[in-house]
C-alpha cells in the first residue's frame, strides 16, 4: 500500500516539541554545557573536557553513594516484587473485595511524596512517633536519627509503604487476564499450586511484571523527596543516594561542574540498565 | 474407562431461583455407555459446557448426582474424578517444550520418566507432533497448540471419559477436517468414552454414535444422527439440524385431522389428543416435492448450491423451503407441493405428538 506523503504534519509535532525541549532537551543540554566547563558566575565558562568525568568517576564519595544507591534498590525490588506479587495472588477475584482491596492498594500511590516522608519521619520519632514509641516501648533501642541501621530500615520500610502497591496493581491486571480454562485445565492435569503458580501464574504475568520491575527500579534509583523529608540524607551520610548527594554537591557546595558531570553519569546507568534489563527480557519473547 | 450416567441434574449459577429461566441446567438425565462418542449439541447459551464443567467436576450442580460406572462421585474433584478435557482455546505452558507440555499431566501423577517417555512419543506420533517435541510449545500454531491440548487430554491411559469442550473453534476449515477424522481414529483405536460439546451440527454428527441436543438447559433429544434428522422429537431439533432447517407451521387439530391451509393433510403419526396451546405440523425441506395437487404456494426463489437446488416458496401460512435435484425442472408462479408422509409430523407445543 503507498503511503500519501505529507510534510505539512511535521507542523502538529511542533507543540510537542517545542513542550519537550523546554522541560526535557533544553535543561539537559544546559547539564552538558556544565559538565565539560568551569564557571565563576557572569556567564564566564572555560573549556574543561572531560576532567570533572575523571574526577568524579575516581571520588570515593561518587563510589560510597553509588554504593548505597544499588543496595537500596536491590534491596525494595527484592521485597516489592515478591510482596506485591503474594498480595496479587491472595486478593479476592469477584465480588465488593474487589474495588475495596484496589481503593485501598491505591491509597498509598496517591499521597504526595514529601507528605509520605513527612508523615514517616514523624510516625519513626524515637520519643514521640508511634512506630517509634512503641519500639522503644517494646525493648528495641531504636532511633532512625542516630543509627544508620535504623536509617535505613525505615527507609526501606517507608518506600515498601509507599510503592509495593504498583506492584500490587501491575500484577493483579496480569492475574486477571489469565483465561479461567488455564486453570481448568491445570486442575485437570493435576498440577499442584505451586506448579500454577510457577507455570501459568508466572509465565502469564511477565510482561507487567517486566513493567513493574522497570518502574521500580527507576523510581528507586532515583528517589530523593521521601529520604531528603525523612532522613536528609543521615545519619552522615547514611541514607545520602545518589540524588540527595547530588544535590549537596550542586547546591550545597555549588560544585556546578562535577554535579552536571555526575549527574549525567548518574543518567546514563539508569539508561544503560534500563536497556540491558528490557532488552534481555525481551529477546527472551521474540525467540518464543 | 466409565460408564458416565447423569441423574436429574439441574443447576442454577444464581443463589435464588424463581423462573425456568434462572436455571442453566434442567431435569437433565443421561445414560452414556462405557467407550461410547458422544456429542453434546446445541447453541451458545443452552448449557452444554455448564453440563459438561459439570462432568468433570469444575462446577458442583445445584441438584442431582453424577455416576461413574454406577458409582456417585458427585463429590469428588476433577482429579479424583480421573478425567480428561480439552478447551475452547488452545491451553498450553508456554514456558515449556512440547515434549514437556503432553508430560505434564503424567508427571504430576508420578509416574516414572521411563513410561512418560513412551506414552509421550506414542501420542506425538498420533498427533503428528514427533518432529516438534523439543520446541518451545509457545512458537506453534494455533492449531498446534490445539493438538498438544488434545495430546495433554489423551496420554494418560487411564482416564474415565475424554471431554472437548469445542475443541475445534480455533482451528482452519480444512484442518478441522483433519483433526476431526483424527480424533474419529483415535477413538476407535483407544476406545474411551469420549463426550464432544459442540454448536457445530456436521461436527457433532460426524464424530458422535449418539448425539444429545440440548435447548434452554434442557435435553430435547437423544438420539443417532439419522434419528435426530428423520425423526427430530422438538421442532427445535427441527430447525437447528439439517440444512436449511425443517418446515414448521402452525396448523390446527379437528379430530383425528391435521388441517393445514384449511385442507387436511396426512402426517405419520395417528392423532389421539388436542390440548395444546400451539399446534405445527414440521417437513424437512428434503421430503417435499412439486406435485399437481396439494399445498398451494408461490415461488419466491431458486438457489442452486452445485448438488441440490433450494427452493423458497410461500403458502398462506408462512415460508416453505424445498430441496431439489440440481437437475429437477422447478416451476415458477404458482405450484402445488406434496409432503411425504412419513416424514412429516405434528408437534403440540414444540413436542412431537404421539
Amino acid at each position: 500500500m503507498n503511503k500519501t506523503v505529507n510534510q505539512k504534519a511535521w507542523f502538529f509535532v511542533i507543540p510537542v516539541f517545542v513542550l519537550v525541549a523546554f522541560n526535557a532537551i533544553i535543561p539537559l543540554m544546559t547539564v552538558v554545557n556544565y559538565a565539560f566547563q568551569e564557571t565563576f558566575g557572569n556567564n564566564v565558562f572555560m573549556w574543561e573536557g572531560t576532567r570533572w568525568f575523571k574526577q568524579i568517576m575516581l571520588s570515593e564519595r561518587f563510589h560510597a553513594s553509588l554504593g548505597r544507591q544499588f543496595l537500596f534498590t536491590f534491596i525494595i525490588l527484592f521485597i516489592q516484587i515478591p510482596l506485591g506479587i503474594a498480595i496479587a495472588l491472595t486478593m479476592p477475584k469477584e465480588g465488593i473485595g474487589v474495588p475495596v482491596c484496589l481503593v485501598l492498594m491505591s491509597m498509598p500511590l496517591l499521597i504526595p511524596w514529601n507528605v509520605v516522608g513527612a508523615m514517616w519521619n514523624i510516625f519513626a520519632l524515637p520519643d514521640i512517633g508511634f512506630l517509634g514509641h512503641s519500639l522503644n516501648a517494646l525493648g528495641f533501642d531504636y532511633n532512625f536519627t542516630q543509627q544508620i541501621g535504623d536509617a535505613w530500615f525505615t527507609t526501606i520500610l517507608m518506600d515498601v509503604w509507599h510503592w509495593t502497591s504498583l506492584v500490587v496493581l501491575l500484577s493483579y491486571a496480569g492475574l486477571r487476564s489469565i483465561q479461567p480454562a488455564y486453570y481448568q485445565a491445570a486442575e485437570i492435569d493435576g498440577a499442584s499450586r505451586w506448579a500454577i503458580f510457577t507455570k501459568i501464574e508466572l509465565p502469564k504475568m511477565k510482561k507487567v511484571l517486566t513493567i513493574a520491575i522497570l518502574l521500580r527500579f527507576m523510581d528507586s534509583f532515583m528517589i530523593y523527596t521521601e529520604p531528603f523529608v525523612l532522613t536528609g540524607g543521615g545519619p552522615g551520610n547514611a541514607t545520602a543516594f545518589l540524588s540527595i548527594d547530588l544535590v549537596k554537591m550542586a547546591l550545597g557546595q555549588f560544585d556546578l561542574g562535577p554535579a552536571a558531570a555526575m549527574s549525567l553519569i548518574y543518567f546514563f546507568i539508569v539508561l544503560l540498565v534500563c536497556w540491558v534489563f528490557y532488552t534481555l527480557m525481551m529477546r527472551n519473547e521474540e525467540k518464543s | 474407562m466409565a460408564k458416565v450416567t447423569l441423574k436429574g441434574l439441574n443447576h442454577s449459577y444464581l443463589k435464588t431461583q424463581s423462573s425456568d429461566a434462572d436455571w442453566a441446567i434442567r431435569g437433565v438425565d443421561i445414560d452414556w455407555n462405557d467407550g461410547g462418542a458422544y456429542a453434546l449439541l446445541g447453541p451458545s447459551g443452552c448449557g452444554k459446557t455448564t453440563l459438561l464443567n459439570i462432568i468433570s467436576g469444575l462446577i458442583t450442580p445445584t441438584k442431582g448426582d453424577i455416576l461413574f460406572d454406577d458409582k456417585v462421585i458427585s463429590g469428588l474433584n476433577p482429579v479424583e474424578r480421573n478425567i480428561a478435557q480439552i478447551f475452547q482455546f488452545p491451553v498450553i505452558y508456554d514456558t515449556m517444550t512440547v515434549y514437556d507440555n503432553l508430560a505434564f499431566p503424567l508427571r504430576n501423577r508420578k509416574i516414572p520418566e521411563e513410561e512418560i517417555k513412551v506414552k509421550v512419543y506414542e501420542i506425538a506420533e498420533m498427533l503428528e507432533l514427533s518432529s516438534t517435541l523439543n520446541n518451545r510449545a509457545s512458537g506453534l500454531t494455533a492449531d498446534g497448540k490445539q493438538k498438544i491440548s488434545l495430546g495433554r487430554g489423551l496420554v494418560r491411559s487411564d482416564v474415565n471419559a475424554i471431554m472437548f469442550d469445542e475443541p475445534l473453534t480455533v482451528i482452519d476449515p480444512h484442518l478441522k477436517w483433519i483433526l476431526r477424522s483424527k480424533l474419529k481414529e483415535l477413538h476407535q483405536k483407544i476406545n474411551r468414552t469420549m463426550i464432544y460439546v459442540t454448536h457445530d451440527q456436521t461436527e457433532a454428527l460426524t464424530f458422535a454414535d449418539q448425539v444429545v441436543v440440548m435447548h434452554e438447559g434442557q435435553i430435547v433429544q437423544t438420539g443417532t444422527p439419522v434419528d435426530l434428522f428423520e425423526k427430530p422429537k422438538h421442532t427445535f431439533v427441527g430447525y437447528f439440524i439439517g440444512s436449511p432447517g425443517m418446515n414448521i407451521l402452525p396448523c390446527q387439530i379437528k379430530g383425528n385431522d391435521v388441517i393445514l391451509n384449511g385442507k387436511k393433510i396426512e402426517t405419520h403419526q395417528q392423532i389421539k389428543k388436542n390440548n395444546f396451546n400451539k399446534t405445527e405440523v414440521g417437513v424437512r425441506p428434503e421430503f417435499i416435492s412439486f406435485s399437481n395437487e396439494g399445498i398451494p404456494v408461490k415461488v419466491l426463489s431458486v438457489s442452486n448450491t452445485g448438488r441440490h437446488k433450494i427452493i423458497d416458496t410461500e403458502s398462506e401460512t408462512g415460508k416453505i423451503k424445498i430441496i431439489a435435484k440440481s437437475n429437477e425442472d422447478i416451476p415458477s408462479g404458482s405450484a402445488f407441493l406434496k409432503f411425504k408422509k412419513e416424514y412429516t409430523y405434528t408437534y403440540g407445543d414444540s413436542w412431537i405428538i404421539e
